[in-house]
């Protein structure tokens, strides 16, 4: 049986998540806080990014120089991710070296030093990431996406945020937004793995309880108001594939239309992994729009998912096109099964196999500690904990008469973007 | 048939833990209990690579190898993915030069269903023209991508230098002109003439015994032959190369280069490859990317990665430095990464840096035997390059015998930077001062 995971909460704020498990002599810690591309004024695109970028530049008691080496010579791996509505870090580590993880994060939440020299050098790389980015057509299209998809809602921006807000940001913006942000009451340490829970308990408390914590203040985002009418980006560039991207308005993780439309991802385009490690899993070649638009030969690949968020953001189809083919062509053989999920109910049996494919791919994400770790931290940056282990129960109980009224309300085209790369020519490489 | 070894859970796979057994076709099966999750993953290979392909059909082994699951003689591609997709499993062929790789994963309970189904995709498979078609189709659009990813062009193109003359020059997947000259018959005839048992290794991790893999495995592959299957050949070794290459690629419209340099490397086999493979950590990987990371990324803010690889093959290998930076910058990281290369083959690394990368690869042994997959790969791994069953009880002891002079030996016999071979690809880069 999985075991409980023991949830506490210190004084300051702290929440704490630990899952104890004995099958490898491993442990994996994050620490997950409430600030991502949602929590973002204008102007200030992508700072939470770079906040998380300097947060590997040193504090006084681990020098930039000592920290990624301290983690490097236990073997151990770590990384971090901003997104949009949270920003994260993780060590998986050999388990006899968890003080390193919990001295790290306890260290860095507080005491990031904002080195003027450093932020600058970061301005570089993380323009340079930016600019790696434009080299990919899907990457601009995306971005186009989801820029028309929301006119005001911070989803619109990329995570990463733009060169004029990349630009402009100063040091001290940088260190505002850390300090405003990186507080006990906007965390969650989550760890499991290899150790004692008492003793696990007692280490973080030991760390922590004394940490001063300010109040967060709440940043307040307005509702996106409702699509009225279908919506086209269009993105032009080198090359010579057509890429297609469509974006609807979704549900947020919280609403339990989130898990019917879990079960129409899971018919439509194959089902989404939501797991972060050790995730994979099956592919989506039965699937009705590969069915549709793949075996037919309009397009080359088809893909779709969604993403357990705060706010309602989108649903994705993404499809390349064969060279052949025209926009309006797949546009319409993607609509005609739409028309399908709105006007015919699915079977009983497609949603317990949609049921079956969840709980194959949550037993794989299972084997990895640092998932089940990763899992601990992130469903709570959405819902709770228990959103994770009711997830396919909840699949299981999704009737067809839900996804019927899921495909007639929210995948209609006045709730939606089209957008498209158009390619401008071969430009193939020559050397 | 003999089943060498018992399996025990919950220690570092080895001879204790890792049964071994040699089915009568000659089909080597390799089983590491774990009862843990519900889930097993499997992977293997067999001897039918891209080396056998005609160089005017290049792609062949790729082409044939993604046929496997387009449908057999008793499922259709749709059955065949019906099967897969309904309890979340996942099954797929690629090929390298020397083999056929395969890999799956799913539930325990449905094992004995993805063995059979990856027996009938390697004995059966009928290769329906129309699914071939649509495979071709694929690849071409594949190529297009291609030709527009700086990084892959680049790596491309270094390869074709860096190994003319040898398979490993070539991409597996062939180019557009090769794809379109393989004709539909080609690909039953490339599956009869080299896929069979002799060479086939098959690797099992997850909730199943030893006992009953090898019977799943028996009744599914055990009567398998196939009397017209070659020996795998012996590839010559790879020609140095005796000045050095500087190409460019150009790429309109894209705002940043890629780079790729470096030279030959150690095969796995080599006895140099474990100092090189502790040097190359140092040397590029180490905390953020190692001493090219460090002054390319972390002091200069030059790129966003910089980092090296060592690629270590059956019959070669390469020593890579890649990175991707903006136009105007391309020359500084060249000079910066040259510098590292002089110092790295002029003075032995520091005892503290040895010890770190030894103590960072003795620690990071148990995070990669993690998952299922992680453990089936590396035992396959093991038998792939034929290095003990014990392999990894012994790893420690192996790390800890590399000195700072071997490796300073290791790198002066290995990374010969006036023959280098230095790739860029992207936009013009933009000579500066």
């Amino acid at each position: 049986m999985d075991p409980e995971p023991c949830q506490t909460r210190l004084s300051n704020g702290l929440t704490i998540h630990l899952k104890e498990l004995h099958t490898a002599p491993i442990i994996s810690h994050w620490v997950w806080y409430r600030v991502g591309s949602r929590y973002e004024a204008p102007g200030f695109s992508g700072i939470s990014h770079w906040v998380e970028h300097m947060q590997f530049k040193g504090t006084p008691k681990f020098p930039t120089s000592q920290l990624d080496k301290a983690i490097s010579r236990t073997g151990g791996s770590w990384n971090a991710f901003t997104h949009l509505d949270w920003t994260t870090y993780y060590e998986t580590l050999p388990a006899d070296q968890s003080a390193l993880a919990l001295d790290l994060e306890c260290d860095r939440m507080h005491n990031s030093l904002f080195d003027p020299v450093e932020v600058e050098a970061e301005r570089t790389v993380i323009l340079s990431e930016l600019d790696g980015n434009q080299n990919e057509p899907r990457h601009r299209l995306g971005e186009a996406v989801r820029k028309a998809a929301f006119d005001s809602h911070p989803y619109r921006n990329e995570v990463i945020g733009t060169k004029e807000d990349l630009q402009r940001i100063t040091r001290d913006d940088l260190y505002r937004h850390y300090q405003r942000h990186y507080q006990p009451g906007n965390a969650i340490i989550a760890i499991a793995g290899d150790f004692d829970t008492q003793e696990m308990l007692d280490q973080v408390t030991q760390r922590y309880q004394n940490l001063p914590g300010s109040p967060v203040e709440p940043v307040e985002v307005s509702p996106e108001p409702p699509m009225t009418a279908e919506r086209r980006a269009e993105v032009t560039g080198p090359g010579s594939t057509t890429y297609l991207q469509i974006a609807y308005r979704a549900p947020a993780a919280r609403e339990s239309d989130f898990f019917t439309f879990g079960v129409l991802d899971s018919l439509l385009s194959g089902p989404t992994s939501l797991n972060m490690f050790g995730g994979g899993g099956t592919t989506n070649k039965t699937s009705r729009l590969y069915k549709t638009l793949v075996e037919t030969e309009l397009v080359v690949s088809v893909r779709g998912g969604m993403q357990a968020t705060i706010d309602p953001y989108t649903y994705e189809i993404a499809c390349t096109l064969r060279p052949e083919r025209t926009l309006e062509q797949v546009l319409q053989a993607l609509d005609d099964q739409i028309k399908r999920l709105q006007d015919e109910l699915v079977s009983v049996d497609e949603i317990h196999r949609a049921a079956k494919q969840a709980r194959a791919l949550f037993a794989y994400g299972n084997e990895n500690i640092t998932n089940q770790a990763f899992w601990l931290g992130y469903a709570e940056m959405f819902a709770t904990y228990d959103w994770f282990t009711g997830y396919v129960d909840r699949l299981t109980q999704v009737t067809p008469a839900e996804v019927q009224r899921i495909a007639q309300v929210y995948l209609q085209p006045q709730h939606r973007v089209v957008g498209v790369y158009l390619p401008e020519g071969p430009g193939e490489g020559t050397p | 048939m003999t089943v060498v070894n018992k399996v025990t859970r919950h220690s570092l796979p080895g001879p204790e833990d890792i049964s071994r057994t040699v089915l009568p076709n000659g089909i080597v099966l390799l089983v590491r209990s774990n009862q843990i999750s519900p889930s097993v993953s499997f992977s293997g290979y067999l001897q039918a690579g891209s080396f056998y392909d005609p160089r005017e059909k290049l792609g062949l082994s790729t082409f044939t190898a993604a046929g496997l699951m387009r449908g057999t003689a008793l499922r259709s591609f749709q059955q065949i993915y019906d099967d897969l997709e309904t309890v979340g499993a996942s099954l797929g062929f690629s090929s390298s030069t020397h083999t056929v790789g395969f890999g799956g994963r799913s539930l325990a309970e449905d094992l004995p269903m993805m063995l059979k189904l990856l027996a009938e995709c390697l004995q059966q498979p009928v290769f329906p023209p129309e699914q071939v078609e649509k495979l071709r189709a694929q690849a071409l659009t594949s190529f297009a991508i291609r030709a527009q990813d700086t990084a892959d062009m680049a790596s491309l193109t270094f390869d074709e230098i860096l190994f003319a003359g040898h398979p490993y020059a070539l991409p597996e997947d062939g180019y557009k002109e090769t794809v379109l000259a393989i004709q539909a018959a080609d690909l039953p005839a490339f599956h009869q003439q080299h896929y069979g048992p002799h060479g086939m290794v098959l690797s099992i991790a997850g909730a199943v015994t030893p006992e009953e893999a090898i019977d799943q495995v028996g009744e599914s592959l055990g009567a398998w032959t196939n009397p017209q299957q070659p020996l795998a050949p012996e590839l010559s070794p790879v020609e140095s190369l005796t000045q050095p290459v500087r190409r460019h690629i150009f790429i309109p419209g894209k705002s940043q280069i890629d780079l790729v340099l470096g030279g030959l490397g150690p095969k796995r086999k080599d006895p140099d490859f474990q100092a090189a493979s502790i040097g190359n950590h140092i040397l590029g990987q180490f905390g953020m990317m190692g001493r090219i990371g460090d002054i390319v990324r972390e002091k200069s803010g030059l790129a966003y990665s910089a980092s090296t690889s060592l690629n270590a093959w059956i019959s070669a290998g390469s020593w890579e430095f890649s990175a991707g930076v903006s136009p105007e910058n391309v020359g500084k990281v060249i000079d910066l990464i040259l510098a590292e290369v002089d110092r790295f083959t002029t003075e032995p690394v520091s005892q503290e840096e040895l010890q770190d990368t030894k103590s960072a690869y003795i620690g990071n042994l148990p995070l990669g035997l993690e998952s299922n997959a992680g453990v089936s790969r590396s035992i396959l791994n093991i038998e792939r390059f034929q290095l003990g069953l014990d392999y990894l009880l012994n790893y420690a002891a192996s790390i800890e015998k590399i000195t700072a002079e071997s490796i300073l030996e290791t790198a002066q016999r290995h990374l010969n930077p006036a023959i280098f071979v230095t790739i860029t690809a992207g936009p013009q880069p933009i000579e500066v001062g």
